[in-house]
């Protein structure tokens, strides 16, 4: 009760921190798309690679993510950046590429092949069956990976205020600091309820995103 | 072309590591590590660091496993919706938000972090073991059955050895989390390696941060070879061979 009377007293912070963590992942998110999709894209297309993408992309989330800071700190502070909100969003990209180069490659990888010799039988060049056919059958998958992502991110931002790059994370570090427990507690609720509304809403996107052809399908096959 | 690019990525290799080491001189870290005091203070860190993710993540094992098999057994089977559904919900709390909740309870220290560490680790355990009982095709089971096995046979020796492989995803997964999460533990008065790092961070200090972020990331990096190691001894020859 007490928790739901700080954040009603701090409202207009309230929105500014959310505000500032929604800012961080977003950017994050979309820095990080293209570099996935456009990596996952291409390891389809030479399979050679796709393994040792999909492991380097695999060490880089492994690194726990204040060891991550920690390790970007000294190298960014040369040129001044090392604290604040730039390393945050490197941190958030680089962690975000596994979820979304494996849920690209596995999309496309999955595209049933007689659709493909479909299209190619109707004259489709590369370039055509990428955009026409394969991307269009692969975006609800791409868009599960985005989703993953962003729910990881919105728990790693939190983290991020650690060095200084703001958010609703402000609220738990402040709160341990000055041991309220009242601010812990709307700093936890807050940002686990950013992340169930998020996830919420990509959910929501998965649904639109898919073409009206496979619902169809799916549709007939219930 | 292609012996060229080895060779390029060979040259690349050393040159990383040179430039590793004189990283390593130029911010203090070799001092700080030779320091005669400060090493045993690193190693301490680091054991207490290993001591927290052994102990949460042994309980968060045995029990994220017993709420596994149990929610996949006949009578507890039509939870399994709404558990999965929670489990989900759990795992979108950020790790911070489980400490920091665990101290607002629990109070500082070691004990707090423990708890709270299990806690975060039995969700992805306990959601895989149930994921993977679950997609256990059927037919096998019958199989057993028609065996004559009794439910605890079918269960050792055709559901666990069957889901073994996405079990140990979930162990892999929680493991890593763990020690992700053991390292923020500081904050909450723990200790660990995170005393170090965070202890960089306020003082810009590099060597200090370094020597925190350094293990923290290798300690990672080994949990997840490790985790694969496990796999080649718990995954039967025959499963293996079918992949």
């Amino acid at each position: 009760m007490s928790t739901l009377r700080f954040i009603v007293d701090n409202f207009d912070q309230v929105l500014y921190l959310s505000w500032e963590h929604v800012w961080i992942v977003g950017v994050a998110l979309l820095i990080a798309t293209p570099i996935g999709v456009v990596l996952g894209i291409v390891i389809t297309k030479h399979d050679q690679f796709a393994s040792k993408v999909l492991n380097g992309a695999n060490i880089l989330m492994t690194i726990p993510s204040i060891a991550l800071f920690g390790l970007m700190l000294p190298v960014l502070s040369i040129v001044n950046m090392g604290l604040g909100k730039v390393p945050a969003v490197i941190a958030l990209v680089l962690y975000s590429q596994l979820p979304i180069i494996r849920n690209t490659y596995t999309a496309i990888k999955n595209v049933p092949p007689s659709l493909v010799d479909a299209g190619r039988g109707m004259g489709m060049g590369k370039w055509k069956l990428l955009r026409e056919l394969e991307i269009p059958l692969a975006i609800p998958v791409i868009i599960a990976g985005l989703r993953t992502a962003a729910v990881m991110n919105i728990g790693i931002a939190a983290i991020a205020t650690y060095i200084g790059a703001g958010g609703l994370g402000v609220y738990i570090q402040q709160g341990i600091a000055r041991v309220y427990p009242e601010m812990i507690m709307s700093g936890a609720i807050l940002v686990s309820l950013l992340a169930i509304i998020v996830d919420g809403g990509m959910a929501l996107l998965e649904r639109l995103a898919t073409p009206q052809g496979i619902k169809v399908q799916r549709k007939l096959a219930r | 072309m292609k012996r060229l690019l080895i060779n390029l990525y060979r040259v690349v290799l050393a040159l990383a590591i040179l430039a590793a080491g004189v990283v390593a001189e130029r911010t203090g870290l070799m001092e700080l590590l030779s320091d005669p005091y400060e090493y045993p203070v690193i190693m301490e860190l680091f054991i207490q660091h290993l001591y927290m993710v052994t102990v949460s993540m042994t309980f968060a094992t045995i029990i994220g496993l017993a709420a596994g098999i149990l929610l996949t057994r006949k009578r507890f089977r039509r939870y399994a919706g709404i558990c999965m559904y929670i489990i989900g919900l759990g795992q979108t709390i950020p790790s911070l938000a489980v400490l920091a909740l665990a101290m607002s309870f629990l109070g500082i220290g070691t004990k707090p972090a423990v708890f709270a560490l299990t806690i975060y680790s039995i969700l992805p355990i306990a959601r895989n073991t149930l994921a993977g009982i679950t997609a256990v095709p059927p037919e096998l089971i019958d199989a057993g059955k028609g065996m004559g096995m009794p439910p605890l046979k079918i269960l050792m020796e055709v559901e666990i050895p069957n889901a073994m492989k996405v079990i140990l995803t979930g162990f892999r997964v929680a493991l890593i989390i763990n020690i992700g999460t053991a390292a923020l533990a500081y904050v909450i008065g723990a200790g660990g390696l995170g005393d170090l790092i965070f202890t960089g961070i306020n003082l810009m200090q590099t060597d200090k941060l370094l020597a925190g972020a350094i293990p923290v990331t290798l300690l990672a990096l080994f949990a997840d070879f490790l985790s694969e190691l496990l796999g080649r001894v718990l995954i039967s020859r025959g499963l293996r061979l079918s992949d």
